[in-house]
């Protein structure tokens, strides 16, 4: 996914690449105080598999509607493949989309669910009953196409709900919570799948989603979204690791954040005031001396160790507390650790070995050491 | 009760009490029973006891006395019970020109009745599901409203509608479009405006039900796939609907077809139906025997769709 | 949205509500109408009031219908909410299909055909056990309790299967006798269907005309049966004053419930309100 930076794999680092979508200056509101998208600009390129990430209540739900037909933008524009689509209604568009609660047709079988689509073009019979013979393949629902969607279980409902949408071949396929009504078992097994599904089709997918995990196993690129507004567009590795805000950070994974002031603004890095004491960060960042800032830290990069870490090198972070809590999660572990000042950090760390005895272990009211690398702590202006 | 007091008097006072808890306990385990024994025995003396001895006045004959029709059951002198079924009356009705020719048209009233309510229902009740919120309760309210003032009145308010020197007659005379007032009430056409007009609200209560349960995601999946307004109501909406539309005519259509107080009133005594000549009938006082005929054949014809209005009902719960 | 209502629909809802409500409007206009003739305007007049408040049968027929009308409404709240409960949570038992079946058949039963079976039994009984001696008041009350039970049971049966079992459960956890339940909890949570059922089965029986016909003895007229008497006859504008009186005093109660669930929601949005405050 964002292995290797190949003009085809990042369509969007290329400055040529003409976009499939191109949302400039989206906004929408419902009457007169509720804004759902607050002038959103947007690319997607070909082939991708984009995926629209926020909470509820966020709007991601209505840009995918607005892709899709079934609202109006209040201001702003929408060009699918080229196309303005401000007065093409949605049995015109180029697009099709999969419903959250898959709206398949209750009165007709598998098989005249997908083909209804088709019959809508015009498309001869027998070329009709190929194709939906295609896609039933592709799906695995060969044998269920007689029946009714009231006699299928949640999963094979979410893969006729696919085909429906597939077997149009649209320019743009619109998902909106693809795998929201799975359990999570399912869930897991059918993000691959979905995967695997676009990359054999090479429809260029959007996908809605407030499920960080899918959105980080699914896409090629994410666009975070808060309040109505993009909070940040880019690919799984750099919405992880290198967040833009407070929210974006907190929003995908977990996130220690502290309030801090730049002490030192160097090229090569920067020391900033925190409750944690000096942190050093060794990469340069655009910052103004003296400025107010946020330092995230995430759980699992930081060390915990039971003995003191050498001191002396002004570049390393440490810290010293207390274990308040602990949350044994299986693979992992999380500590609450009180530092001196009452602050609580968190701290995740993998339980590689069985707990044998408890003398090596840390425990509740353990005095504990905190270290992280001086690259692991990330600088947020907002 | 005089027994009860002297028990509990001479008893002491804690088995007293003990019988007291004895009494609540026999209530605490009998009480299912008590609930259930009331309105099944009301509903079995009033409701279905009463058809019973319909079907037996039906297969009597009429006789001079009060009340006008024989026992079925006599004694005779040897105390051997003797059975007479009579089933003239049946084949009387049957054959008779008059009350077949009335079965017939109140079938046909009752059917265009229904179908002419659906045609003006439907699109009400669609239009009050795509409302929003507000102004839906409100057009809710509006259509149930009716329902909640007299019956007989509003029938009677289309008399003076319809009646030759009427509102309608008025107007139309002085806006100089006709000369002579057209003659309206006292026709069927006055008949089908009454069982619309006071029937309708059973109609459009049923398909605003089946259409509020309607997924919208549905339509917009339709439209999604590239099916047109049109097309989409056609292949989606109105399938779905069907539970609705059976619901709401049966319910038009078996009261209309019993219908009494429309024909009588609007119809005069020009327009032949079943319920009107079955009351007159009864409250002449002259045939009992035909006249439960008449009642039992006209239930024999509403029993199918009574059952399939049941089955459709039990199909809906079960959705839910 | 997509999906909004199309020109055609709101043309056809236009013309349906004033199908509707025209006849009612013009039924009060000429209640006030000094002519006798009651399309012909002679100007603005009371007169058919101070007629209708002047004859002794309408009030009669007043009393009698309104008395019929609480008895009914009372007992057959009293008779459908048992057997909506009964069928609703008592399971399977012996007889429940017909029991069902008698539920919903007076639903849809023809009126003339209850009204005819009705008198047929009353006469019967008369013969046997001699009562009910003379028809009239008890005869109509039994009659309408008999079709209004069923629309109670309806109700009632629509809101049980509706509350769902697990308060009774939670209750029966915590100790409570199947019998106190009942009392303490499904009872109190039934009172608003039980409620409309009472509302319902008053304004049927102020209504009916056909079955009350049927049963009714000499000299017992419910309003519906004078009203119906006269009207036969042609219009008389006494019965537009009176139409009126009634459509008023639906429009009344109807607002009244209005702004009941008006305030009700209100106040559910208060508490909602509060509610979210504890969560902040």
């Amino acid at each position: 996914m964002a292995g290797d930076p190949t003009a085809s794999d990042t369509p969007w680092l290329d400055t040529d690449a003409e976009p499939m979508v191109r949302v400039r200056g989206v906004t929408k509101k419902f009457g007169d105080d509720i804004i759902a998208v607050n002038n959103i600009d947007l690319d997607i390129y070909k082939g991708e598999l984009f995926c629209l990430l926020g909470g509820s209540g966020c709007g991601k739900t209505t840009l995918l509607r607005m892709l899709a037909g079934f609202e109006t933008p209040t201001a702003g524009t929408i060009l699918i493949d080229g196309a303005d689509m401000s007065t093409v209604p949605p049995y015109e568009r180029p697009t099709n989309m999969m419903f959250q609660s898959y709206a398949l047709f209750p009165h007709m079988s598998v098989e005249k669910n997908i083909a209804f689509g088709l019959k809508q073009d015009k498309m001869p019979g027998d070329e009709i009953d190929h194709k939906v013979h295609e896609i039933l393949k592709l799906v695995e629902l060969q044998d269920y196409k007689k029946r009714k969607p009231q006699q299928l279980s949640g999963g094979q409902r979410q893969r006729v709900a696919l085909a429906r949408a597939l077997v149009k071949e649209p320019k743009l396929l619109l998902l909106d919570e693809p795998l929201g009504a799975l359990d999570k078992k399912l869930r897991e097994q059918t993000q691959f799948e979905l995967a695997n599904i676009q990359e054999q089709v090479g429809i260029t997918f959007v996908v809605v989603t407030h499920d960080q995990e899918e959105a980080m196993t699914l896409s090629s690129r994410i666009a975070v979204m808060d309040a109505g507004e993009l909070a940040q567009i880019g690919t799984p590795t750099e919405i992880y690791e290198f967040p833009e805000s407070r929210f974006v950070a907190d929003f995908i994974g977990s996130a220690n954040i502290l309030e801090g002031r730049i002490t030192e603004n160097s090229p090569d890095h920067v020391r900033v005031d925190t409750n944690l004491g000096e942190i050093y960060i060794d990469h340069g960042q655009s910052v103004k001396e003296n400025s107010r800032v946020w330092i995230a830290i995430r759980p699992e990069k930081i060390k915990l160790s039971k003995t003191a870490p050498r001191k002396g090198k002004s570049t390393t972070n440490q810290a010293e507390g207390k274990v308040d809590d602990i949350g044994y999660l299986g693979n992992t572990s999380i500590y609450k650790v009180r530092l001196n000042d009452g602050l609580i950090v968190d701290v995740t760390a993998p339980n590689q070995v069985r707990p044998k005895s408890r003398s090596h272990q840390i425990t509740w009211e353990d005095t504990v050491y905190l270290s992280w690398d001086p690259s692991s702590a990330m600088l947020l202006q907002k | 009760m005089s027994d009860t007091t002297q028990d509990m008097a001479t008893q002491p006072a804690d088995s007293q009490s003990s019988l007291f808890r004895q009494l609540a306990r026999r209530i605490q385990s009998r009480w299912r029973s008590i609930i259930l024994f009331v309105p099944y025995a009301w509903l079995l003396i009033f409701f279905l006891l009463p058809f019973f001895i319909v079907a037996k006045i039906s297969l009597a004959e009429i006789v001079i006395a009060s009340p006008p029709f024989s026992n079925m059951i006599e004694w005779t002198d040897e105390g051997v019970m003797n059975i007479r079924l009579v089933f003239d009356n049946f084949i009387y009705i049957l054959t008779d020109n008059l009350y077949y020719r009335t079965y017939l048209n109140s079938l046909k009233i009752s059917i265009i009745s229904t179908i002419a309510c659906l045609l003006i229902g439907y699109p009400m009740a669609y239009g009050i599901v795509r409302s929003g919120p507000v102004a839906k309760r409100l057009l809710l309210f509006a259509v149930i409203l009716p329902f909640w003032t007299s019956f007989l009145l509003r029938v009677y308010a289309w008399m003076g509608l319809l009646a030759d020197r009427g509102t309608i007659n008025n107007l139309l005379i002085s806006l100089g479009i006709i000369d002579e007032p057209i003659r309206m009430l006292y026709t069927e056409f006055a008949v089908y405006i009454g069982i619309v007009y006071t029937y309708l609200p059973f109609m459009i209560l049923p398909l605003y039900a089946n259409m509020e349960r309607l997924d919208n995601t549905l339509n917009e999946a339709a439209a999604d796939l590239g099916s047109r307004p049109m097309n989409t109501f056609f292949k989606v909406t109105l399938p779905l609907t069907i539970p609705g539309i059976v619901a709401g005519s049966l319910l038009v259509f078996i009261p209309a077809t019993g219908e009494y107080v429309i024909p009588d009133l609007l119809g005069g005594g020009n327009v032949l139906m079943i319920g009107r000549l079955l009351f007159n009938e009864f409250s002449a006082n002259t045939d009992w025997p035909v006249a439960s005929a008449v009642a039992i054949i006209l239930l024999v014809l509403l029993v199918l769709p009574m059952t399939i209005y049941q089955y459709f009902q039990g199909k809906a719960a079960e959705g839910q | 949205m997509y999906g909004k209502r199309s020109t055609f629909l709101s043309v056809m809802l236009a013309f349906g509500l004033a199908f509707f409500y025209i006849p009612m409007i013009l039924l009060v206009i000429y209640s006030f109408n000094y002519s006798k003739l009651v399309p012909v305007w002679g100007g603005w007049s009371l007169r058919w009031y101070e007629v209708l408040f002047q004859s002794e049968e309408v009030w009669n027929a007043v009393a009698l219908s309104l008395k019929i009308a609480l008895v009914n409404a009372t007992f057959a709240t009293i008779l459908g909410t048992l057997a909506g409960l009964a069928m609703v949570r008592f399971g399977r038992f012996k007889g429940r299909t017909l029991f069902g079946g008698m539920l919903v058949a007076p639903l849809v039963m023809p009126e003339v055909i209850t009204g005819l079976s009705l008198l047929v039994l009353f006469i019967t009984l008369k013969q046997l056990i001699g009562w009910p001696a003379e028809r009239g008041f008890t005869t109509i009350t039994i009659a309408h309790i008999t079709f209004s039970l069923a629309y109670v049971a309806v109700i009632v049966q629509a809101r049980l299967t509706g509350m769902g079992q697990t308060l009774e459960e939670a209750a029966l956890d915590l100790g409570a006798k199947p019998f106190k339940v009942l009392t303490a909890i499904t009872l109190p949570r039934l009172a608003p269907g039980m409620i409309s059922g009472w509302l319902l089965a008053f304004t049927l029986s102020l209504d009916d005309l056909v079955i009350a016909s049927f049963v009714t003895g000499p000299g017992a007229n419910t309003l519906p049966i004078l009203i119906f008497s006269r009207i036969r006859l042609g219009l008389r504008p006494d019965i537009n004053a009176l139409a009126t009186i009634i459509i008023l005093f639906v429009a009344v109660c109807v607002a009244l419930a209005a702004l009941l669930m008006f305030y009700q929601q209100k106040r559910q949005e208060l508490d909602q309100k509060i509610a979210n405050q504890g969560d902040a």
